[in-house]
């Protein structure tokens, strides 16, 4: 188990590395300068170009310009804006309200998504199952932005259940509703995985024992049932995490959520490239750390998996 | 700019005149003082992209807050009337190029320090002096001494050669005489001037600026106007309160003004609609069309116009759009009324006029091109030969410029018969990059938004050889000789009427089509009992009561 887990750990060096050279050098060939549309209709003087391209080295190589950054990064220094903003702060700031926002969508997709999954599985061809089915599909098929800007329009400006946009205060009250958008598509995979995987293990012979040995059902549908079916549950909301943190632009924009999708997204129009990669950065470490606890996890859940 | 940025590209902050003392509706006479005293309200806005110095900044997001931090020598009025002083005490000259300038006595910065002549003189000095790399550096190209102190790249900034160190770091056109009066010498006499020095790039720095560094300046200015800075959350929002110490005109009667950073213009409109937004400058396309917005907001809705005019360019350094028959014909085929109905649905108006007509020293209807007259063009069309080819329209994606692109290639296409159709750059950065290489094959949209009120603003930069945004290089030394005069004559008046022989020149030529007036949909809350707009649409944040 522990040089599973050092092997792990090692491995995410390289792919650290080549993730960011890899995004660095994306937002280095998106073509365009920088700064060439900053003045407007207007053509900005070419000493204030010059004079960025200096402060930001955006003179030299590709190959000094990661090369520095990666420096100044082990130094702890993430960069700065066009603007003089420490990247650092930036991140500071947007990373607690993304992940609150993805933990409360994780939350609801894992709650709602399994117990229609386990209610459904049970009892297959019934009035619910039929309606979590069309449900799921219809969620499924919507996607993100039109669930958001109904769920927004409807209870935010038309009813005045909630407030429209999430203040900066960032209290959970305010997150549930953009949680539950963003979690909507999920929580759907979530019920339909967890209906599939239920309704398969229901006929394993060792559910079959365990109910003729005369278990109680519900010692038979806890214990037995659902630990043996959890494990590609887990797998989908272990990496639905880190797709969550990502794909958290289109929710962060309609409630005006200040989180790291709505940072990356500006930066990568102003082809901030020390900003894009610093939260990548970040986020790709959340993507490798989740999928290695997944991994850990399916030990728990099943003990004939083991790691040397 | 930037959102609105992107949006219709530039908005040069700042000044300009204009219209658009829109009073609030409501039925009351005005706010309840004890509300306003310690009031507080929320306004959109985007994030500031550029530190927060006057010369530094050229877009919307960071400009409106420079206009509320800073108050100028002159300032432009919300109604439209000419420039008035108000830090100046006076500003004489007797030949348009030496002027003495007296300003008000023991007016204070938000920091304590007193106004003098010199923090105009040294902030000036600071933003002409090309490695300090300020944005508005040209506006400071009158003065005499500037070529000294703000050298040109000799291959642009693209090419491997640097730009050499200038030779001195002060303007010697710029002279303190004492702690109230400055005397500025321009390099020729130029009537404009003092409406010039209302720009937001004229503002004076404190002390701090200049014994500390720019860029911590940038990040908590001191300024010498109604509103002081009080912090800034990158992408959240920047908190601004009430200056006490403001003498200059009426204080803000509110006490603290927060300005939420939003990312999609239409969550900060959810947000207005049911009040937990204050103001919101321009409501989203969305909420325009079928007048959606009126229905939302009612009596909160306020419509106003801005100096700004849509613009379609010709790149002239390119053979085929070298002669004036072919650009007028293709001006006069397309129908602009049409557009602004079918496409804006009424928000903007169709240009008829060079100069924006809020502009003093503008003249209404004086683009004969803008007509709609699709005999006249085939007639010049066949003058000059015909057309030869495809013609494509280039837009910026990024924004929403599209439909009425595609909807003038489409006129053109119909009336003349000319192979037309519209083409979208992905970004407004590779789109302005084309622009500034002169490398675009075919007309290319732009637009312009007046940096201070005054006719000249409107000819000058953009269609005299060499203008700082003739990007078309359109040339005619009648033109250039006209406007020459008319920069150096010696009253207001005269300099107008010599820009009226200069746009008759300039309306036969067409070197590039005004398209459409922009008109702008803001709307507030129901806090807001009273507030008025600037001349460029913002927010005046002294008029608003609670």
């Amino acid at each position: 188990m522990g040089r599973y887990l050092l092997r792990r750990l090692l491995q995410l060096v390289p792919v650290f590395i080549g993730t960011t050279f890899l995004i660095y050098w994306l937002v280095w060939s998106v073509p365009g300068d920088p700064f060439a549309g900053k003045c407007g209709d207007r053509r900005c003087p070419d000493a204030y170009i010059n004079f960025m391209t200096e402060k930001y080295q955006l003179d030299e190589s590709i190959w000094v310009q990661y090369a520095t950054y990666m420096k100044n990064l082990f130094q702890g220094d993430f960069g700065s804006t066009w603007n003089n903003r420490e990247v650092a702060d930036i991140i500071a700031t947007a990373y607690p309200n993304t992940l609150k926002l993805a933990l409360v969508a994780l939350l609801i997709e894992a709650v709602i998504g399994l117990s229609a999954g386990v209610l459904t599985g049970l009892r297959r061809g019934g009035f619910l199952d039929n309606l979590v089915l069309v449900s799921t599909l219809f969620l499924i098929a919507l996607p993100v932005f039109v669930v958001g800007f109904v769920l927004q329009w409807l209870l935010g400006v038309k009813w005045g259940i909630i407030n429209p946009t999430v203040s900066n205060e960032m209290r959970l009250s305010e997150l549930i509703v953009p949680g539950f958008v963003l979690g909507s598509a999920s929580m759907a995979y979530v019920a339909r995985v967890a209906r599939t995987s239920i309704a398969e293990n229901r006929r394993a012979d060792y559910v079959r024992t365990a109910i003729a040995k005369g278990l109680p059902m519900r010692r038979v549908v806890g214990v037995h049932l659902l630990r043996n079916s959890l494990i590609p549950v887990v797998t989908l909301l272990g990496t639905d995490l880190g797709a969550l943190m990502g794909g958290a632009i289109v929710t962060e924009g309609i409630f005006s959520i200040n989180g790291i999708g709505r940072a990356v997204l500006r930066a990568i129009v102003t082809k901030e490239s020390a900003t894009v990669v610093s939260i990548v950065v970040v986020l790709v470490l959340v993507y490798l750390l989740m999928n290695l606890v997944v991994d850990l996890l399916y030990a728990a859940l099943d003990p004939r998996i083991r790691y040397e | 700019m930037r959102v609105s940025k992107r949006a219709s590209g530039a908005i040069a902050l700042g000044a300009a005149f204009a219209l658009v003392a829109s009073g609030c509706s409501s039925s009351d006479d005005g706010g309840d003082a004890g509300n306003s005293a310690d009031g507080a309200i929320t306004v959109d806005g985007t994030e500031p992209e550029n530190p927060l110095i006057p010369a530094s900044t050229t877009e919307t997001g960071g400009g409106k807050i420079i206009d509320w931090l800073w108050t100028g020598l002159v300032e432009y009025p919300n109604n439209g009337g000419a420039p008035q002083n108000i830090l100046a005490e006076s500003i004489e000259t007797t030949d348009s190029k030496v002027y003495k300038i007296k300003i008000k006595q023991n007016t204070k910065f938000h920091d304590g320090t007193v106004v003098k002549a010199k923090n105009f003189v040294d902030a000036w000095n600071w933003g002409a002096y090309s490695p300090n790399g300020a944005q508005n550096s040209s506006f400071f190209a009158d003065i005499q001494g500037f070529a000294d102190v703000n050298t040109a790249d000799p291959d642009g900034p693209d090419g491997p050669q640097k730009a050499p160190e200038p030779k001195a770091k002060e303007m010697s056109g710029l002279k303190v005489v004492d702690d109230w009066n400055f005397e500025v010498t321009l390099a020729a006499p130029t009537a404009v001037f003092p409406t010039k020095l209302g720009y937001s790039t004229f503002m004076p720095l404190p002390d701090a600026f200049f014994s500390g560094s720019a860029e911590d300046f940038g990040k908590k200015p001191i300024g010498n106007g109604p509103v002081k800075f009080v912090s800034w959350e990158n992408n959240v929002q920047l908190k601004l309160t009430r200056f006490d110490d403001y003498q200059l005109r009426d204080k803000m009667k509110i006490k603290d003004v927060t300005v939420k950073i939003y990312q999609d213009d239409t969550a900060a409109y959810s947000d207005l609609v049911s009040n937990n937004l204050d103001f919101q400058q321009q409501v989203p396309v969305s909420a325009i069309a079928g007048d959606k917005w009126k229905s939302d907001l009612t009596d909160r809705a306020v419509s106003s116009t801005i100096p700004s005019t849509g613009i379609i360019a010709f790149p002239i350094y390119d053979k085929r759009f070298a002669d004036p028959k072919l650009r007028r014909a293709v001006s006069l085929s397309i129908n602009r009324q049409e557009i602004t109905d079918k496409i804006f649905f009424g928000n903007r108006k169709p240009a008829d006029s060079w100069a924006n007509p809020l502009t003093p020293g503008a003249q209404a209807g004086n683009c004969t091109a803008c007509q709609y007259n699709v005999d006249e063009a085939k007639k010049l069309l066949a003058e000059a030969g015909g057309f030869q080819g495809e013609m494509v329209f280039y837009y910026n994606a990024d924004a929403s410029h599209k439909d009425w692109m595609e909807a003038v290639a489409q006129q053109v296409k119909t009336n003349l018969g000319i192979n037309a159709r519209a083409e979208g750059v992905p970004t407004f950065a590779v789109f302005r990059q084309n622009i500034n290489a002169h490398k675009m094959k075919g007309p290319y949209r732009a637009g312009w938004q007046q940096d201070y009120p005054d006719v000249e603003n409107w000819i000058n930069p953009l269609y005299v050889t060499g203008g700082s945004s003739n990007d078309g290089q359109y040339s005619n030394k009648q033109v250039d000789a006209l406007a020459k005069e008319a920069s150096a004559a010696p009253s207001l008046e005269a300099s107008h009427a010599k820009f009226g022989e200069a746009v008759k020149l300039i309306d036969q030529d067409v070197p590039s089509m005004p398209i459409y007036f922009q008109l702008q949909q803001s709307g507030h809350s129901e806090k807001i009992k009273k507030m008025e707009l600037t001349n460029v649409g913002e927010l005046d944040i002294t008029s608003v009561e609670l």
